[in-house]
């Protein structure tokens, strides 16, 4: 694979960053490389680090140069690359499998029968497909809490809209076999196609960020009305398990 | 009641800010804190206490307050007009704050970001781990009228002291770093980047400097094809259009856009503070070099409180003498370097 004759690779990122990065494009081992380096950076944080963030195909690791130089943080990094085929990794330990119910189309999706046009699907087996899919989060960012899911199969590789349109908080959108599920209002040039009223940042909560990298989602499919009730519901109605 | 200082005015934009957070990066949320960290380093120094205390910053218009209890105050930053009950405080300066005066601070005369700051830090309850209200993030909001902020008696200490920092609000270089992405941009297009003069756009907010200028757009080759990952206060994204942002306290975690290069941290207290109408530079230096600077300017910071001067005051300018201690105290430090 093209990918690991020039990944993984260490980048100087600020004076007092490095950007540990497993490909140039997002794909599947990409992902899980970065997702399961950054846990065990996690487990066992080399010395001088100050703080880890994992993103869809990097890692980024900041530290105090006081502490620990450049060069022998680079060279731990690269022995930790090296020890082993991080493509190929375990997922972390301890992921969750959350469901969320979910109403597809209508006023709560308005761009689901586009999308699924797009897609080649009625819109009707688009919902069973979305919402019958288990999806990784692949990274957690952008704005506070909000998950990038990844991967639909192939046929929902389309693209972006070109014009961008507001989506409120909670909002499914999708595009380029990613979902994203917006964790604040937002103009986005992805496909609203389901709303949730789970709010993946909530401040007064004891943990206020709902969904780690790595935890794994279904967003089940509800009614209108059964969405109408699950909107006072802790979590929208969620429910939490484990990924087996 | 416990003490407290009362909100009588506040400017459109007055956040509690300390050092920032730490560890939620990788969820979604930018370390945040106060725009100008030298500013909280410097009215440490003058009050005696840690760098890390929650202090007011008011983005170009300040607030009138008054405290419950006799305290203390120092005022850094993009100086302002500042007076207690009519009598004008100057600014790089700790006062005396007694019960009941009336503190105004009016509008900026240089910069764009002012600090309050109050003994032992504004009380308020911290949020994972930081008292700094994330605009952007949505935690936390800005400071108005009737509210009132929870502050700790003043355990004594020394008013009358001044620094005299360096000006960080009339633009000049900035120096910079390459970074992952730097080699996107041809060579000469880096060498224009350095010698182009760039302005404040006044839509610059807590999220980012907006910079614009004259002559040919900036872009990088493949930079729509960027995947995208963690960015870092000081980096200098590029937008479709060309428009450079200086990615700043309470930027998005993640970016796509192409990063010329990142701001040295000990520069970012100039990029922040210069006004519109004052120029910008960039100059790109190499790590080790970089790495000097930052070193130094840390223990710049760490030896701030060994600047510190007494006031020469006109006593005229006093309205009650006796409320001045005069005696010169120790100055007790506890500015450590925040982790």
């Amino acid at each position: 694979m093209i990918q690991t004759m020039h990944f993984p690779d260490i980048q100087t990122l600020g004076t007092d960053g490095l950007l540990v990065r497993f490909g140039d494009s997002l794909s599947e081992p990409a992902n899980r490389a970065a997702l399961a380096f950054g846990a065990a950076l996690e487990r066992d944080a080399p010395d001088g680090v100050e703080e880890i963030a994992t993103s869809l195909v990097s890692v980024f690791v900041r530290f105090a140069p006081r502490n620990v130089s450049h060069a022998t943080l680079r060279a731990d990094l690269a022995v930790r690359l090296k020890a082993q085929d991080w493509f190929a990794a375990d997922m972390p330990a301890g992921r969750r499998l959350i469901s969320i119910p979910t109403v597809y189309g209508g006023a709560h999706g308005p761009q689901l029968a586009k999308a699924a046009s797009l897609a080649g699907l009625s819109e009707q087996d688009a919902i069973k497909e979305l919402s019958e899919t288990q999806l990784r989060i692949t990274a957690v960012g952008f704005a506070p809490g909000q998950p990038y899911l990844g991967f639909l199969t192939d046929h929902w590789d389309i693209p972006r809209n070109a014009e961008l349109a507001p989506v409120p908080a909670g909002a499914v959108v999708l595009a380029v076999r990613q979902i994203v599920l917006f964790s604040v209002d937002s103009p986005t040039g992805w496909s609203h196609v389901g709303q949730t009223a789970f709010r993946a940042f909530q401040t007064d909560h004891t943990d206020p960020f709902r969904l780690r990298p790595g935890d794994e989602i279904r967003f089940a499919s509800v009614t209108p009305e059964e969405f109408e009730t699950l909107k006072s519901a802790p979590d929208g109605g969620a429910t939490w398990g484990q990924v087996e | 009641m416990s003490a407290a200082l009362i909100i009588h005015r506040a400017g459109p934009q007055v956040t509690l800010q300390d050092l920032g957070r730490s560890g939620t990066l990788g969820l979604g949320l930018s370390r945040g804190g106060a725009m100008d960290r030298l500013a909280l380093f410097e009215g440490a120094a003058l009050l005696g206490q840690d760098p890390n205390c929650a202090a007011l910053e008011m983005a170009g218009l300040g607030v009138v307050v008054e405290a419950t209890c006799d305290t203390r105050i120092a005022l850094t930053g993009a100086e302002m007009t500042a007076s207690v009950d009519g009598a004008p405080l100057r600014w790089n300066a700790c006062h005396s704050l007694p019960k009941g005066a009336r503190l105004e601070i009016g509008g900026v005369r240089a910069g764009n970001y002012g600090y309050l700051h109050i003994t032992g830090g504004v009380q308020t309850e911290p949020m994972m781990g930081s008292r700094s209200v994330h605009l952007a993030g949505g935690v936390g909001g800005c400071i108005s009228a009737g509210d009132r902020l929870p502050i700790l008696a003043d355990k004594g200490g020394d008013a009358g002291l001044g620094l005299s920092p360096s000006s960080r609000c009339e633009g000049g270089t900035l120096r910079v770093v390459a970074g992952p992405q730097t080699a996107l941009f041809a060579a000469d297009m880096l060498d224009t980047f350095q010698n182009t003069s760039f302005a404040r756009d006044p839509r610059s907010n807590r999220m980012g400097v907006k910079l614009n200028y004259d002559g040919d757009r900036f872009g990088a080759a493949d930079g729509r094809s960027i995947v995208s990952e963690v960015v870092v206060p000081g980096d200098i994204q590029i937008t479709g259009d060309g428009t450079p942002y200086i990615l700043t306290a309470e930027s998005q975690t993640t970016g796509g856009y192409p990063r010329i290069g990142t701001v040295i941290p000990a520069d970012l207290p100039k990029a922040v503070q210069t006004p519109a109408g004052a120029t910008l530079r960039f100059q790109f230096i190499d790590l080790d070099t970089a790495l000097e600077i930052e070193a130094r300017d840390a223990g710049a910071r760490h030896a701030l409180k060994s600047q510190l001067k007494r006031l020469v005051r006109d006593p005229h300018d006093i309205r009650d003498l006796l409320s001045y201690q005069l005696i010169s105290g120790v100055v007790s430090g506890s500015e450590e370097e925040p982790k």
